[in-house]
C-alpha cells in the first residue's frame, strides 16, 4: 500500500480536528464533507477519482489502483491503463474493484487496437468470473 | 512501511504541478 502510494502520488492529509481550518478550506474546495474521503488529484490539482467511506486494506488498495488506472485511461494512455487495470485483477482478484478493472482492461485494449476481439474476449472472461457483477451485465452486449 | 502524509497541502499541490505527479488527498478523522 505505502509503496504504491509513494510511487504514484504525493500523499497529503487534512484532519477533521487537528487541521480543522485546512479541513474546512479544502473540504469546501473539493466538496469533501465526510471522513474518510480520499481524492486522487491530477498534477494540476483537479480531482479525477474519489473514494468515500472506510474500506478494508485490499479493497482500499484496489480502489486506489483503479483510480490511478482511470487517470491513464482519461489521458488516452491505453497500454498503461490496460496494464494497471489487469494488475488489479491479477493481484487483488477478490476485491470489489476487480470486476470493474476487468471491464476497463478490455475497453483499454479495444481503444489501443480498435479490434472488437478485445471486447468479445472480455465478455467471455465475464462468463467465467464475476458472473453476478454489474460489470458482467455491461460486458454481455459484447458477447 | 507507513504512508508519510504531508499536511502542507498548498506546497504539495505546487510540487505536484512541478513534478507532474498526482496527489492523494486524504480527509481523515483517524487518530494522529
Amino acid at each position: 500500500m505505502a509503496r504504491f502510494v509513494s510511487e504514484n502520488f504525493i500523499p497529503a492529509r487534512v484532519h477533521v480536528k487537528d487541521d480543522a481550518a485546512a479541513f474546512k478550506e479544502y473540504g469546501e474546495r473539493y466538496n469533501a464533507h465526510w471522513t474518510p474521503t480520499i481524492l486522487e488529484l491530477d498534477p494540476n490539482g483537479e480531482e479525477f477519482y474519489r473514494i468515500e467511506g472506510f474500506l478494508p486494506n485490499d479493497d482500499f488498495l484496489a480502489q486506489l489502483m483503479l483510480g490511478r488506472a482511470h487517470m491513464d485511461f482519461k489521458k488516452g494512455e491505453w497500454a498503461d491503463a490496460e496494464k494497471r487495470f489487469r494488475e488489479i485483477v491479477e493481484k487483488l482478484p477478490k476485491s470489489e474493484a476487480a470486476p470493474e478493472a476487468m471491464y476497463w482492461a478490455g475497453v483499454s485494449r479495444y481503444k489501443a487496437t480498435n479490434d472488437a476481439t478485445a471486447l468479445k474476449e472480455t465478455a467471455k472472461s465475464f462468463a467465467q468470473r464475476y458472473t453476478d457483477s454489474s460489470w458482467a451485465k455491461k460486458a454481455s452486449i459484447w458477447a | 512501511m507507513e504512508i508519510k502524509f504531508r499536511h502542507d497541502v498548498e506546497n504539495v499541490l505546487k510540487e505536484a504541478k512541478e513534478q507532474a505527479k498526482p496527489v492523494l488527498l486524504d480527509f481523515s478523522a483517524a487518530p494522529m
